[in-house]
């Protein structure tokens, strides 16, 4: 049986999933029908897809149960959802709240019983029940028993507004399934790894970042910090502190709007480690924060030399 | 019988190892890269997976209205002959670059070049 959207639908045998719901009147996005455009990809949500239906997806889709529904003969119950949709919600605690700087709230929620997640996804968090807004991960499972979130405080946010005067410790906040492709991967062990962030992307990549070292990362990781003056370096303590703790991380905090001196690199963060880094053969990126900068950069690190399989970013959208 | 093209190349791994060398030949060449650009590009290197795919003569179910179809938002936007050889020299390069022999070339050439009124929109 197949569960989509409330709805349940039996295949017939050898019927792929795309052509199940096809015949039940429901079109998913879907192009090629051969299992190679990518356009239809699902996700499963319970049960597993079969290998062939994951074959070509990059592997931080395949960890999360991505799929290829035209090419998926389902061999047991699936639950399954568009991608990017968050299907569940799970109410929980506000343990602490504290300002990183003049505008970055940092806010620790209590990690709700089963609330499985890797670090760099990112997940709503909802005023009531049809206000929320999207916040990154900035705590990593297995380390940290709570959930912590780098809010950027906007004058007019609705929900960091609310966040910042209104919610307090011990009050319920509701958040939603964390999705989001941005993670670490385990063959990276070795790998130099590029993680470019401006503003409050940086919480993504600090989980990827103490992630890959909790897994016993090897290779070389930067950390590219872009904002605009010094006083937005709402990490600097920690992450110097990161740095002169583990040999192969280097910190690299970049101020495009005022003159500084060392340590501190004048400029933006994406240009900085293109002219630091050069050729990016080998290279795995992580890029977050700024549309602009992600795109940009994406296309940059590309044509340098990254391999299109190892360039994973997450474009932030700030909406009031 | 015989080995197909697709197989002769080396399938799907073949695929994997051109798209990252054919898609950066395409946003490089300033000829062509207007078309490619705007759309996420993890959804378009799929799609230039499918077109290596399609060129290897692999598995696929892509008709000719398909092609017609699916270029025909950018015919609308000024695609022409000169647009198409320019992706069938960075088809090229791409090959060679991987070292297929010249025969093989050849033979993905000809199938690119059999859905160019397609494609057009002709
Ligand atoms: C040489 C013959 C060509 C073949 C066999 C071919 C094949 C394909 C295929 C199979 C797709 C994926 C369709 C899908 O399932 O969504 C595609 C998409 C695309 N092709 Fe081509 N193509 C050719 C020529 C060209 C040329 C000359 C251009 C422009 C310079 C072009 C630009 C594109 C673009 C931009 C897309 C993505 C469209 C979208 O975003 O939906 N193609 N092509």
């Amino acid at each position: 049986m197949i569960h989509y959207d409330q709805e349940t639908y039996k295949p017939e045998q050898n019927e792929s999933v795309l052509d199940c719901l096809l015949r039940h009147g429901i079109a998913p996005p879907h192009s090629c029908r051969s299992g190679i455009c990518q356009t239809c990809m699902m996700r499963a949500v319970k049960g597993n897809p079969t290998p062939v239906s994951q074959k070509g997806l990059k592997e931080t889709l395949i960890s999360q149960n991505y799929f290829l529904a035209c090419s998926c003969i389902p061999q047991e119950d699936m639950e399954i959802a568009l991608p990017d949709t968050q299907l569940f919600r799970k109410t929980t605690k506000v343990i602490d709240k504290a300002l990183l700087s003049p505008n970055v709230l940092r806010l620790r929620l209590a990690a709700p019983d089963d609330y499985r997640y890797f670090a760099g996804q990112h997940t709503a968090i909802f005023k009531n029940k049809f206000l929320g807004r999207s916040y990154s991960l900035a705590s990593v499972p297995g380390i940290d028993h709570f959930l912590e979130f780098h809010i950027r405080l906007l004058p007019d946010g609705q929900v960091s507004q609310w966040l910042q005067h209104e919610v307090h410790a011990g009050y319920s906040i509701t958040i939603s399934e964390p999705i989001g492709n941005c993670i670490y991967l385990d063959r990276y062990l070795e790998r130099p790894l590029a993680l470019i962030a401006t503003g409050t992307g940086l919480a993504p990549l600090i989980g990827i970042a103490r992630d890959a070292l909790h897994k016993g990362h090897q290779g070389e990781i930067r950390i590219y910090h872009g904002v605009r003056t010094r006083h937005d370096l709402y990490l600097h303590d920690t992450l110097l502190k990161l740095s002169e703790q583990h040999s192969n991380v280097r910190y690299i905090p970049c101020v495009s709007r005022e003159s500084v001196a060392l340590p501190f690199h004048k400029g933006r963060a994406n240009e900085i480690a293109l002219n630091d880094i050069g050729n990016f053969a080998g290279w795995c990126v992580y890029l977050c924060g700024n549309p602009d900068m992600v795109n940009t950069t994406k296309r940059s690190v590309f044509l340098a030399g990254a391999s299109l399989q190892d360039i994973h970013a997450d474009a932030f959208i700030h909406s009031p | 019988m015989s080995k197909s093209l697709y197989e002769k190349i080396g399938g799907e791994a073949a695929v994997n190892a051109a798209v990252d060398i054919f898609y950066r030949k395409v946003l490089a060449d300033d000829r062509i890269n207007r078309y490619f650009e705007g759309v996420d590009m993890e959804r378009q290197a799929a799609k230039q997976k499918a077109f290596l795919t399609f060129a290897f003569g692999g598995p696929n179910k892509y008709s000719g209205k398909d092609m017609r179809d699916g270029h025909a938002h950018l015919v609308k936007n000024g695609l022409n002959d000169s647009h198409f050889d320019a992706v069938m020299e960075n088809l090229g390069a791409t090959l060679k670059e991987l070292n297929v022999p010249g025969e093989l070339i050849a033979e993905a050439a000809a199938i690119a070049e059999s859905v160019r009124n397609d494609v057009l929109g002709r």
